[in-house]
């Protein structure tokens, strides 16, 4: 499966990430032209002339602007809906405890606000849940799985600590 | 309860106990005993699977039978239950999966321990995981022993005794002959027999109000003497001020605590990558939610139809409800069809704790010889292969949890429960988060982060109510209560995160740049994952 993923992720990347890996080793950029590293996934390429530690390389990938949009999709999204959905589990909570007279407030027939809200919170979660497994699919995976196989290209052979 | 029932409900436990002895000895042939093997079942297993088997490790038979027979008993105050074990999954979701699943390799403190010092992490992590999932086991073993005993009809303390020590010996062979493969198969069989059973009494139970809720919940109501407010918070919740407290800060537990249990960390790494963890979880997701729907329906549907006063005569707890609710749906006491349902419904919650308590033994042993073993041996002591002590530790924790259901077999199931998500939620949490998602994040904080949750927990509860001090404590001849709360988690939760934040700031070494790059370049691209 994951070869797969891999060739769709080198194909078209629906994402347009800004992508220092796939380029052609642009002066300057990130330090790595310097440290004397050929960028990750050109087999055949000139070999190293000095070989960057495992802590170098993690911190230029950290870096780079694509890992960093990464980061901050993913961040965007789950920092805003958590707070979200803990808020109003919190509120639903307390409101229970705090002012059970207006969660006894009919609605419809027997079904009271408390009723809704309960329900209410099973809905959000579900909601929730799809919104972010679609998130995460369409705007993360891809520039994600480029990121890994980059790094891991770029780690290989490296003796670690 | 009739004989027909405890016969019929017997063949059924046999049958199941067979089929999952056999799951076992067909996967453990031939196999070498990797620790990929024995800890992560091979890593190969498939989203579907892996939410099946999520969904089997989480639904307690606290869940199937005590959530339906509280809200039997109390009406909506048991709803609140089912939203906050259902929510606290988003917590998993979002913040936890994907990103354990591409740090760790097998417990909650290879997480941690990738950017901190590897021999204090590791011992603190392993502690409070090895704690969490005592008190979770022991809570099972309790609600197994007075479970099966009560649908037996042996409610003599010798039933008891056996039904926990038997229960106990199956998991120690589950777990330490198959190991993650076993228990995951156990768990998938587990999670489609439960939604099976679940489903089947949702229908009969909708299918007798002709699909009609309104009216399923205005009989509810007026059956149980409450009128509309047993459709409304507060029968057993409401009350004085520390009641509520004690109620919000359970709801905290629970939401928490589900993302630091030991037991559903471990199953993220029975799948290959993050994103099948994600699919997983989206998977399990779909299967609780669902299944905390339908025991709405059932518990309100046991109030429509037996009635409160009927269903505390038999348990006093409501653990009898759906049972009781089976054998109504079936025909009534002595006919053929209560006679099967009852059977079947007492079967499923058997094949539950097996499930549940198999998959915890299994989180903690990985604890034990993963994370306390590796770290706190000596450096020229004998080597034993790490599955090896698993293997031990899975028998010894058997053992313990043996010892321990025996020992608490009056405490309240629910209460342990609720005990083992705060103590989660307080010690495991905090330090998981932090090394996740901050930069400065120090050995030191990370320490604290541990101790400073799973401490106060701890001495909240022993000082409670709980332990002393009023008729249903622990030791009602005594009291030394100074908390007044059942549940410390409105406490504890906060201590956990303040001690990181403190133990981060004070600590004199500066954070490491580097390990964090990598933490957090492995977490979010899966770059180097195993």
């Amino acid at each position: 499966m994951e070869q797969v993923d891999k060739q769709e992720g080198r194909g078209a990347s629906a994402v347009p990430v800004d992508d220092p890996w796939d380029d052609a080793p642009a002066p300057g950029r990130d330090g790595r032209a310097e440290s004397g590293a050929t960028g990750g996934g050109h087999p055949g390429a000139v070999p190293r002339q000095r070989v960057p530690s495992a802590a170098e390389i993690y911190l230029e990938v950290q870096r780079s602007p694509a890992f960093q949009e990464v980061r901050r999709r993913y961040r965007r999204f789950v920092f805003p809906a958590t707070f979200a959905f803990l808020a109003w589990y919190l509120a639903y909570v307390v409101a229970a405890t705090a002012a059970p007279e207006l969660m006894a407030r009919p609605v419809a027939g027997a079904v009271n606000v408390a009723m809704v809200a309960g329900l209410g919170q099973f809905l959000t979660t579900f909601l929730l849940t799809w919104a972010y497994a679609r998130h995460a699919r369409l705007r993360r995976d891809r520039a994600a799985l480029e990121l890994r196989w980059d790094t891991q290209e770029m780690t290989r052979g490296v003796v670690r600590r | 309860m009739t004989g027909d029932h405890q016969t019929l409900a017997l063949v059924l436990f046999s049958v199941f106990v067979a089929v999952t002895l056999g799951i076992t000895t067909w996967v453990s042939r031939s196999r070498r005993g990797s620790a990929e093997e024995f800890y992560a079942g091979g890593r190969l297993f498939s989203p579907m699977e892996n939410g099946f088997a999520i969904a089997g490790d989480y639904m307690s038979a606290a869940s199937f039978l005590g959530i339906s027979g509280l809200i039997a008993l109390y009406g909506y105050d048991g709803m609140l239950y089912s939203v906050g074990f259902l929510v606290a999954w988003l917590v998993v979701l979002l913040l936890v999966a994907e990103l354990v699943r591409n740090c760790g390799r097998f417990t909650l403190a290879d997480v941690v321990a990738a950017r901190m010092a590897e021999r204090p992490v590791r011992i603190a992590a392993g502690t409070s995981s090895v704690a969490v999932s005592v008190l979770y086991l022991v809570a099972q073993m309790v609600g197994a022993g007075s479970l099966v005993a009560l649908l037996l009809g042996g409610t003599s303390e010798a039933a008891r005794s056996w039904t926990v020590i038997g229960v106990g010996a199956l998991m120690v062979i589950y777990v330490s002959l198959g190991g993650m493969r076993a228990t995951t198969w156990i768990q998938i069989v587990k999670a489609v027999l439960l939604m099976a059973g679940t489903v089947a009494l949702t229908f009969l139970v909708l299918f007798r109000f002709h699909g009609d809720v309104n009216s399923l919940l205005s009989t509810a109501a007026e059956r149980s003497g409450h009128g509309t407010d047993f459709l409304a918070p507060g029968l057993r919740y409401g009350g004085d001020w520390t009641a509520r407290l004690d109620f919000i800060s359970l709801g905290l537990a629970l939401v928490l605590g589900t993302a630091g249990l030991p037991h559903i960390l471990s199953r993220f790494y029975t799948v290959p990558t993050a994103r099948a963890a994600r699919r997983s979880v989206v998977w399990s997701i779909g299967l609780i939610g669902s299944f905390y729907l339908m025991t709405i329906v059932l518990g309100f549907g046991a109030a429509a139809l037996i009635g409160p006063d009927e269903v505390r005569a038999s348990n006093a707890a409501g653990n009898t409800a759906v049972p009781l609710l089976a054998l109504d749906l079936g025909g009534g006491a002595g006919s053929t069809g209560g006679t099967v349902l009852f059977a079947v419904v007492a079967a499923v919650a058997f094949a539950t704790i097996l499930a549940v308590v198999a998959g915890i033994t299994l989180a903690s042993s990985a604890s034990v010889a993963h994370d306390l073993y590796a770290s706190l041996r000596r450096k020229h002591a004998k080597q034993y292969s790490e599955v090896a002590v698993a293997r031990v530790a899975a028998v010894v924790i058997g053992a313990a949890a043996i010892g321990l259901g025996l020992l608490a077999s009056d405490l309240n199931v629910a209460f342990l429960v609720g005990l083992a998500f705060a103590v989660a939620a307080s010690a495991n949490l905090p330090v998981l988060l932090y090394s996740l998602f901050w930069r400065r994040f120090t050995t030191r904080g990370a320490v604290w982060a541990v101790y400073g949750g799973l401490v106060p927990a701890v001495l909240l509860v022993l000082v409670s109510p709980v332990v002393s001090g009023s008729p249903e404590s622990l030791f009602p001849g005594v009291d030394f209560h100074l908390f007044p709360l059942q549940n410390p988690g409105l406490v504890s939760v906060p201590l956990g995160f303040l001690a990181g934040w403190v133990g981060t700031v004070t600590s004199t070494e500066p954070p490491d740049e580097a390990r964090h790059a990598e933490t957090e370049v492995r977490a979010l691209t899966g770059a180097g994952a195993v």
